[in-house]
Parts: structure tokens; C-alpha cells; sequence
């Protein structure tokens, strides 16, 4: 099957026409226009996604890798599909490589679930970063804790990176994973991956990349990358909540045990012993969301169609515009500069407090998140405890950061008079 | 121009009381004292109250947090002051109801101030953020003896 290059270079995007695809886009909120931001905690979904997803339901739907009726070979056909269109996008070397989760916490659990006990013991140390996601944190917690492992934790500077000095400095004879973000949903770093993968390669430990806030965002390649798991979830790129997935490599996989038991991911079963099937749907029990990765298959074609390295320098030209809108603003700060960043801008306006930034943007159609996002040691890096975060995605123009900009000069005046 | 349910929900008294908030100190001990949490913004309240018998002699806070959360504490310390235990709970089912919704009108119980928190209930998420103080207060209330410190 041919899948499209994702980074090959297309002209520019037309980003205000993307727009039309997005019905969610086109409403009013509070008699305003609505100003979506708030894309790192979920995309809005284009048209093609919702009717791929509502087609499979009105014509196709049956459970999959069982019956041998039309419906049931169409919904496999095009649930396999989506893994194959899936595998190619992020530059996995097969499909076996790919097991369907419910998104990227799921798929973190997976691996602390089945690779964990069998590869981490005693004395062991999971290295992290200050940068993490609770849900790239607690998995790894709970398995140190029955594991009697260790976790270490990369620092994070002022600006918001993970220095590799301070990275390299924790990588032992005892580290036997890496698990990073990519792409920081709180302050939106990108992570130097391919240099922290060849570091934790070098000791003798595995990497876990964190791709939720990367996908959808950036050109991602896991081969090239060298990783030997990548997680991600579909409804940041655009795909149905529900849906996400596991990147495993094939040689690690064929080695992991099951996680969860149940139907689909076993060959035979006895009551004595049950053998199990081959990746991945060894690691798939139960009926999955056949419907959400078909779904999440239109979302991959749509992004390819834009092309992902024109998408990515079209969404870094509106977040450049919008950091030097915002630095306009009077008693603005912005909390996170890093060298590298996608998506997300995290602020404080003086003398409000987040929560009413989102309460008075919402007043104006702004719709921003408020809060810790789910990141509370960075949050505690800053000595703050909550931050403002803007964040864009495709179909986010120039016009969106300036509607920001005048939302919070009217905030301001609330708060000053 | 000030959108007019904006206005509603950041009255002046509340801007007022976010700035420059009443009672916001600790009492020394001995004193009743407990701790609110809001585990969805991270806002963290401390209330400290002393008793003259069954009547609140004084009461104060610590906090930070959005303006809601502050001006609601704030106006409910300068409430509170030389009220009963029972006086101090059946205001905060009056005013639980005010900010829910669930007000059924006419009541004996008079809100006067408090009253200016009432555009919140437009706001289910930010509802918690103004009853965060009165919850924590009914539990230094509560929790008599316990909570006490004495250091």
C-alpha cells in the first residue's frame, strides 16, 4: 500500500480555508464569534472525520476478526486499514507494530502494564522529566511501586527545557526506560527526542515517547526516531475521542506479555493454559472502537492532504505571530520560553487569576484552558498554581490571536476598574 | 464596553473584595482552624475562627486563589463575625442554594452582600470556587476540639 510521504513540502496552507471543514468552528458563543484554543486538550473534528465515523455505523458496522458475514469482513477490512494508514503515517516499519488503544494513557498503561513487570526490577531506574503529563508520570509510579523500581526525574530550567546535561547526568547502569514527552502539553517545549533517544540507547535503556501533543502538530517519524515505544491519542489530531494508539517495535513486542485477557488476543484456550496470539492483537482483548479508528483514518488522510511539514511551518507562522501579540499586553508573562515550541503558549496576566481569565475570554467567544493540565510538577518548577494556556491548531489564523489579545485588554479593564 | 453579564458576575464589591480582601490573616492559636482543597484548580483556603462560647468571636483567612474564591471568603468572614454555629450553618445552606440555583425565594435568612455571588451560578464550573470557604468553615466548625491547635 502506498502512503503518502508525510513530510514531503507542499505550498502553504490555506488556513482560513480549512476552517469551512470544521462545523464545531461555526458557532456563536455568548452572541460572539467562537475563538477555539484550547486544542491541546482536544481538536475540533473536521467534516470528513465525523461522516467516515457516522458512515461505519449506518452501513458497515459488526464486530471484527470473528464473523464471516459481508458486515463483519467490511468493518475488519476497514478497521486493518486504519492500522496499515496508521503505521504509515507515523513511519513504522509494519502495521504488527501498531495496537489500537484508547489513546495515549491507555497506551502508556499498556507498557507499564505488560512490558513493565517483565523488564523493570528491584533497584531499576525509569528515567522522566519534569516536563511530563500526570498520565506519563502515575503509570510508572504504580509500577514502582510494585516493582520496588526507582524513579528518577530529568529537570526542567527556567525556560522550560530539559537541559541534556542535566538528562545525561541521570542515565545509569540501572536505567532500563526513558519515558518523554515529545512535545510538553503545558508550556508546548519540544523535547530534543532524537538526541535523548541515542543518550538512553548508549545506557542501555528503552524509550517511551509521549507523542499526544506531537501528532497532528508535527512530521513523526518512529523508525527514523529510533524510539521503541511512541503513544499517542487520535482527538488531538483531529480523529474521534476514544481512539489512539501504541507504536511498539516489532522485537520488543513479540516479546511482551499480554496486558489485559480476553477475547480477540488469544489463540487457543484451555482451562489449564490459554496461548496467546501474535502482536498486536495480543495486546488488543475485547472489542475495540472500530468505529474511532476509522474515524481516525479519514483524520490521517486529511492531514496528508495539507501535508504535515507545510501544516507545521503554517502553524508555527500564526503561534510566532501570537507570542508577539501577547507580549503587548500589559503585566502579561509568559511562563515557559523554550528554544523549541508547538502549539501551546502558557501565560499570567497580573493581578488575575486564571480561572477568571477563562471565565472573562469565554465572555468574548475565547475559548482557552485554565488550570495545571494535568501537570502539576511544572506547574510547581514556576511556583504557580495554575497558568493560562492558548493552544492553536490548524485551522487557528492570525485573527484568532488578535481576538485573544483584545479579549484580555477587556479583561483587564474589568479587573483595573 | 463592559458586557453586562460580565458586570453581573464581577460586581464591584467583588473586584473590591479580591483586592483588598477582609480578615485575610491568621488568628493566633489556640483557634479552630481547617483546610479546603479544590483538587480541579489546585486553590488552596485556610480558615481560622475562635469561639466565644457557641457564638464565632472571630474568624479570618488565607488564600490564593481567583477572585471569586477570594471575594466569597472575604465576604463571608465579615458575615460570620458574632454569628451562632447554627446561625453560620443555615446561612450556608441559603447561600449553597443561592449559588446552585436551587433558591426557593423568600427566605427568613437575609443574604444582604453575599447576595453579589449570586451571578455564579451561571457558571456550574466556577460554582465550587465561592463555596470552597463556607465548606471549610463548617468544618472548623465541626470538627471542634480536633482541630484545635495549640502550638
Amino acid at each position: 500500500m502506498a502512503v503518502t510521504d508525510p513530510t514531503v513540502t507542499r505550498p502553504t496552507p490555506d488556513l482560513g480555508a480549512l476552517r469551512r471543514d470544521f462545523p464545531a468552528l461555526h458557532q456563536d458563543i455568548r452572541e460572539k464569534p467562537l475563538v477555539y484554543l484550547d486544542n491541546a486538550a482536544t481538536t475540533q473534528k473536521p467534516e470528513s472525520v465525523i461522516r467516515a465515523e457516522a458512515e461505519y455505523y449506518r452501513h458497515d458496522n459488526a464486530n471484527v476478526h470473528r464473523g464471516v458475514h459481508t458486515l463483519s469482513e467490511r468493518a475488519t477490512a476497514g478497521y486493518e486499514k486504519a492500522r496499515e494508514v496508521l503505521a504509515g503515517f507515523i513511519g513504522a516499519k509494519s502495521a504488527a507494530e501498531i495496537v489500537f488503544t484508547r489513546g495515549t494513557t491507555e497506551a502508556i498503561n499498556l507498557v507499564a502494564g505488560a512490558w513493565g513487570p517483565a523488564n523493570i526490577g528491584t533497584g531499576d531506574e525509569i528515567l522522566l522529566t519534569g516536563l511530563e503529563h500526570h498520565s506519563n508520570i502515575v503509570p510508572w509510579q504504580l509500577l514502582a511501586e510494585r516493582t520496588g523500581a526507582r524513579i528518577v526525574v530529568a529537570p526542567i530550567d527556567e525556560r522550560g527545557n530539559v537541559p541534556l546535561d542535566g538528562f545525561r547526568e541521570r542515565l545509569g547502569k540501572r536505567t532500563k526506560l526513558v519515558a518523554v514527552a515529545h512535545v510538553s502539553n503545558a508550556l508546548g517545549t519540544v523535547n530534543p527526542i532524537p538526541e535523548m533517544i541515542r543518550l538512553a540507547h548508549q545506557a542501555g535503556a528503552r524509550v517511551l515517547v509521549d507523542g499526544a501533543q506531537a501528532l497532528g502538530h508535527l512530521p513523526v517519524n518512529v523508525a527514523a526516531m529510533d524510539c521503541d515505544f511512541y503513544t499517542l491519542s487520535g482527538h488531538k489530531m483531529y480523529a474521534p475521542m476514544g481512539i489512539g494508539a501504541l507504536y511498539v517495535r516489532q522485537e520488543i513486542a513479540d516479546r511482551m506479555p499480554p496486558w489485559q485477557g480476553g477475547g480477540d488476543m488469544i489463540r487457543t484456550v484451555r482451562f489449564e493454559k490459554s496461548t496467546y496470539a501474535e502482536p498486536p492483537q495480543r495486546f488488543e482483548a475485547g472489542t475495540p472502537n472500530v468505529g474511532g479508528a476509522i474515524g481516525l483514518h479519514a483524520a490521517i488522510d486529511y492531514l496528508h492532504a495539507i501535508g504535515m511539514a507545510a501544516l507545521a511551518d503554517a502553524e508555527d507562522q500564526v503561534l510566532q505571530y501570537a507570542l508577539s501579540r501577547l507580549l503587548e499586553v500589559p503585566g502579561l508573562k509568559l511562563i515557559g520560553e523554550p528554544d523549541r515550541r508547538v502549539g501551546v503558549i502558557s501565560f499570567a496576566v497580573d493581578g488575575i487569576h486564571p480561572h477568571d481569565l477563562g471565565t472573562l475570554l469565554d465572555h468574548s467567544g475565547v475559548a482557552i484552558r485554565t488550570g495545571h493540565h494535568c501537570a502539576m510538577p511544572v506547574m510547581e518548577h514556576y511556583g504557580i498554581p495554575a497558568t493560562a494556556r492558548a493552544s492553536f491548531g490548524l485551522y487557528n489564523t492570525p485573527a484568532d490571536a488578535d481576538a485573544l489579545v483584545t479579549a484580555l485588554n477587556q479583561a483587564r479593564e474589568i479587573f483595573n476598574r | 464596553m463592559i458586557d453586562s453579564e460580565l458586570a453581573a458576575l464581577y460586581q464591584d464589591i467583588i473586584i473590591d473584595h479580591n483586592k483588598s480582601p477582609r480578615n485575610f490573616r491568621e488568628i493566633p492559636p489556640p483557634r479552630h482552624e481547617a483546610d479546603g482543597y479544590n483538587p480541579l484548580c489546585g486553590d488552596r483556603l485556610s480558615v481560622y475562627l475562635t469561639l466565644d462560647g457557641d457564638r464565632i468571636s472571630d474568624v479570618s483567612f488565607k488564600r490564593s486563589g481567583c477572585a471569586i474564591s477570594v471575594a466569597s471568603a472575604s465576604l463571608m468572614t465579615e458575615v460570620l463575625k458574632g454569628r451562632t454555629a447554627e446561625e453560620a450553618k443555615a446561612l450556608f445552606e441559603r447561600m449553597h442554594a443561592l449559588l446552585t440555583g436551587q433558591d426557593d425565594g423568600p427566605s427568613d435568612i437575609e443574604l444582604g452582600k453575599l447576595e453579589a455571588l449570586a451571578g455564579v451560578r451561571a457558571y456550574p464550573s466556577r460554582v465550587k470556587c465561592a463555596t470552597l470557604a463556607w465548606h471549610t468553615v463548617q468544618s472548623a466548625l465541626e470538627d471542634d476540639n480536633d482541630s484545635v491547635t495549640t502550638e
